[in-house]
């Protein structure tokens, strides 16, 4: 099928372009840019009048579940949740069971990934260690080789500062980066929420800030050593921030990544003790917000990744203690970046765009995408004036672990193009 | 007059006028313990189930008890926490008794938050006995009472918590309702022993318990749980005592009377000295009766609201 994109607004940051024009894409290549362009009768036309047309948006720290735990979420339905959130591409994260440690892992997902039915890539982040263990080294040249992207142990923290030193090495030998978990578990024994003058307030079991801050300044330390690429997964303090900022401007080759739960609520949130405000890391001060506003905004984080974690329902109906960590993500994060932070002016349209598409590519080292003739076309479709409620029983994720629901948004990701299939999501109220 | 709320959850948040009229109402059912026949028909049809997930011997028998003289059908529930999470959920286990028509529920559970979960998916009265180191507020309700009992008063009075105040659930729900009633509350122990930035909650932080003696009129000493000592927060049981224990000469020190309170059980010897327990400045029994009154006060104005 040949498409014919009628007046969108093209931004692609990368070739500096922002402007409003059609877009011939004839056998999934972008054939034409240009003004009042037309189709021949075998096409379709798409009006995207107000519509911003971006390269394509991937979400690098997903959990699909699969294998082992298929009642969470399955490739296929994760991939639909991706396709309606806006992204063509994802990053399974390897905690799954078995953990992602062996490159069959990989060809099993890649087969169900090819017969999900919406047009998203899903890569592999497959596990540093075996088991995920933190022990032996996982064959990461035989990962690589069967398509893992870069390696962590996420979920769990590699530990050992002697296996991280290894896992550093090995892989930056092949030119992957080690994404960490960062967390010292002998201080988050136990702990369910943020330690602060909330957990003080809850009584909660609770994970000091610096846990976190402790092992980003350790791997900090190796990665340097080592020469090798370093990811935080998931940075949520002040103290972690401001470390990767000095490291930046000492010439590091590290980079990090915020969810949009970090960046969008607080810890006074678990004051509900309603589950879902549940995760780990947990949700931080408002000062360590604000501390994330600011990384974002001067380039310290690099990324925005959901940390996408389904959990079925019956699972987080328990005691807050006895619940699992993590929400749901794919389907409001392009939503609460463009309400918190396009419209609270912490970032322009490109700046998102690079956050999502442009930065997360270029740590994976997958080609950058580019909105131009000759070029693939993958594209998401943006509505950024598009006002609409998260109602979690319309997600497409098999989990509707969310705690934005009821909260009112302003932009959506309406749609994508990837693999010369147009996926358009719903335009209602709804996720 | 009915509470605000249809559950006792906690006592933060909870107005002055409400502490004043629970507190009020247990001074009336301190008149019926007195009596020769110690039971009213109050609650006569209700039926109140206690649902303990952790062991407890003297919370529960004073709910029981208070439930019994209110005439009220009780059922006990007791089940060790993580048995019960190998099988059932509490929402399940809370459903089923629930399905039985059972009109109140009384839940204690080592995880902080949980009679707020119980109260969102079941229609009964949900009482908090005590929710891991969150809060206990009969317990505070029952300390303030004893302390208004005993000075008259609570705006003003100085009352210091000594002890390990990051796992008590006695701690919090006192420095709220303390706070509440305008009193002045301090916490004395090992820094370890002290959750961070509790400032916040109002509250003056001391590490030296001679200080903290000399600036207050009560003493709430917590028991230190010695089972949690696989974490070392102190080294020593000695040391603790030594420094933290309170003792006859401490409180001599002090020269003016100091309320002596206690939660209870009581480690004789450890962070209350013998001599002290069972010192006129005691109050540690006058506490245990008014626990009984405080919780008929509680069934009684949650329980007439139905």
């Amino acid at each position: 099928m040949n498409y014919h994109l009628k007046n969108g607004r093209i931004v692609d940051p990368a070739s500096k372009i922002d402007k409003t024009a059609d877009i011939l894409i004839v056998d999934g290549v972008i054939e034409k840019i240009g003004q009042k362009l037309s189709i021949g009768a075998d096409g379709e036309t798409i009006d995207l009048k107000g519509i911003v047309v971006a390269p394509g948006f991937i979400d690098m720290h997903v959990h699909f579940r699969e294998p082992g735990q298929e009642h969470k979420e399955t490739i296929a339905t994760g991939s639909r949740a991706a396709a309606e959130g806006g992204f063509t591409a994802v990053c399974c994260m390897p905690n799954t069971n078995p953990a992602i440690d062996d490159p069959s892992i990989i060809s099993e997902i890649n087969k169900k990934a090819a017969s999900s039915g919406v047009p998203v890539d899903v890569y592999v982040i497959a596990a540093v260690t075996k088991g995920r263990q933190g022990k032996e080294l996982a064959p990461m040249m035989e990962l690589a080789d069967a398509g893992a992207l870069a390696f962590t142990d996420d979920g769990a923290p590699v530990e050992n500062a002697e296996v991280m030193r290894r896992a550093l090495e090995y892989a930056s030998m092949i030119g992957k980066p080690i994404i960490q978990h960062a967390e010292d578990v002998s201080l988050t024994r136990g702990g369910a929420m943020n330690e602060g003058s909330v957990s003080t307030a809850l009584g909660m079991p609770s994970m000091p800030p610096v846990a976190e801050e402790i092992i980003v300044e350790r791997d900090l330390t190796l990665s340097t050593y080592a020469g090798a690429a370093y990811h935080v997964a998931h940075i949520s303090t002040r103290g972690a921030i401001e470390a990767v900022r000095r490291a930046k401007k000492g010439g590091a080759s590290v980079t990090c990544e915020v969810t949009p739960h970090h960046f969008a609520l607080s810890d006074e949130e678990v004051r509900s003790f309603d589950t879902n405000t549940k995760m780990n890391p947990p949700l931080r001060t408002k000062d360590d917000i604000e501390a994330a506003i600011e990384g974002l905004r001067d380039g310290t984080i690099d990324v925005i990744a959901s940390d996408h974690a389904p959990h079925s329902y019956d699972e987080k109906q328990v005691e807050f203690a006895y619940a699992p960590f993590g929400i749901v993500g794919l389907e409001t994060a392009v939503g609460l970046a463009f309400t918190e932070l396009l419209y609270h002016k912490v970032l322009t349209l490109a700046q998102i765009i690079q956050k999502f598409s442009i930065n997360p590519r270029k740590i994976l080292h997958l080609p950058q995408l580019r909105i131009k003739e000759g070029e693939t076309a993958n594209l998401t479709f943006l509505d950024p004036k598009f006002e609409w409620k998260v109602d979690v029983e319309k997600f497409h994720s098999k989990s509707k672990n969310s705690p934005f629901h009821g909260r009112k948004m302003k932009g959506k990701a309406i749609g994508i193009f990837n693999k010369g299939i147009l996926h358009l999501g719903s335009r209602e109220d709804a996720g | 007059m009915a509470l605000s709320s249809r559950h006792l959850l906690g006592i933060e948040g909870m107005p002055e006028q409400e502490i004043t009229e629970i507190m009020d109402t247990a001074t009336r059912f301190l008149e019926v313990l007195e009596r020769p026949i110690k039971k009213v028909p109050t609650l006569q049809g209700k039926t109140i189930v206690n649902l303990f997930f952790e062991s407890s011997t003297r919370t529960r028998i004073s709910f029981e008890l208070a439930e019994r003289r209110l005439s009220a059908d009780v059922i006990n529930f007791s089940a060790d926490a993580s048995s019960v999470r190998k099988g059932e959920t509490l929402k399940d286990t809370a459903r089923n008794i629930e399905a039985m028509k059972v009109d109140m529920v009384v839940i204690r559970h080592s995880a902080a938050g949980s009679p707020h979960f119980l109260s969102k998916v079941v229609n009964a009265n949900v009482i908090n006995a005590g929710d891991g180191s969150h809060e206990h507020p009969t317990q505070a309700l029952l300390d303030m009472l004893t302390i208004r009992q005993k000075l008259g008063k609570l705006k003003g009075v100085r009352v210091c918590i000594v002890g390990d105040i990051s796992h008590s659930r006695v701690a919090l729900s006192n420095i709220y309702g303390l706070r509440a009633m305008g009193a002045h509350v301090s916490v004395c122990g090992p820094k370890t022993l002290i959750p961070r930035e509790i400032e916040k909650l109002g509250v003056t932080v001391y590490h030296r318990l001679d200080e903290a003696i000399e600036s207050a009129d009560v003493l709430n000493v917590l028991r230190i749980q010695l089972e949690r000592q696989d974490r070392s927060f102190f080294p020593t049981l000695r040391e603790y005592r030594q420094y933290f224990g309170v003792t006859k000469e401490r409180v001599a020190a002090a020269k003016k009377e100091i309320v002596i309170m206690h939660p209870g059980p009581i480690n004789r010897d450890v962070e209350l000295s013998a001599d002290v327990a069972d010192s006129g400045a005691s109050v540690i029994l006058d506490q245990v009766l008014n626990g009984v009154a405080v919780r008929m006060a509680i069934l009684y104005l949650l329980g007439a609201g139905n």
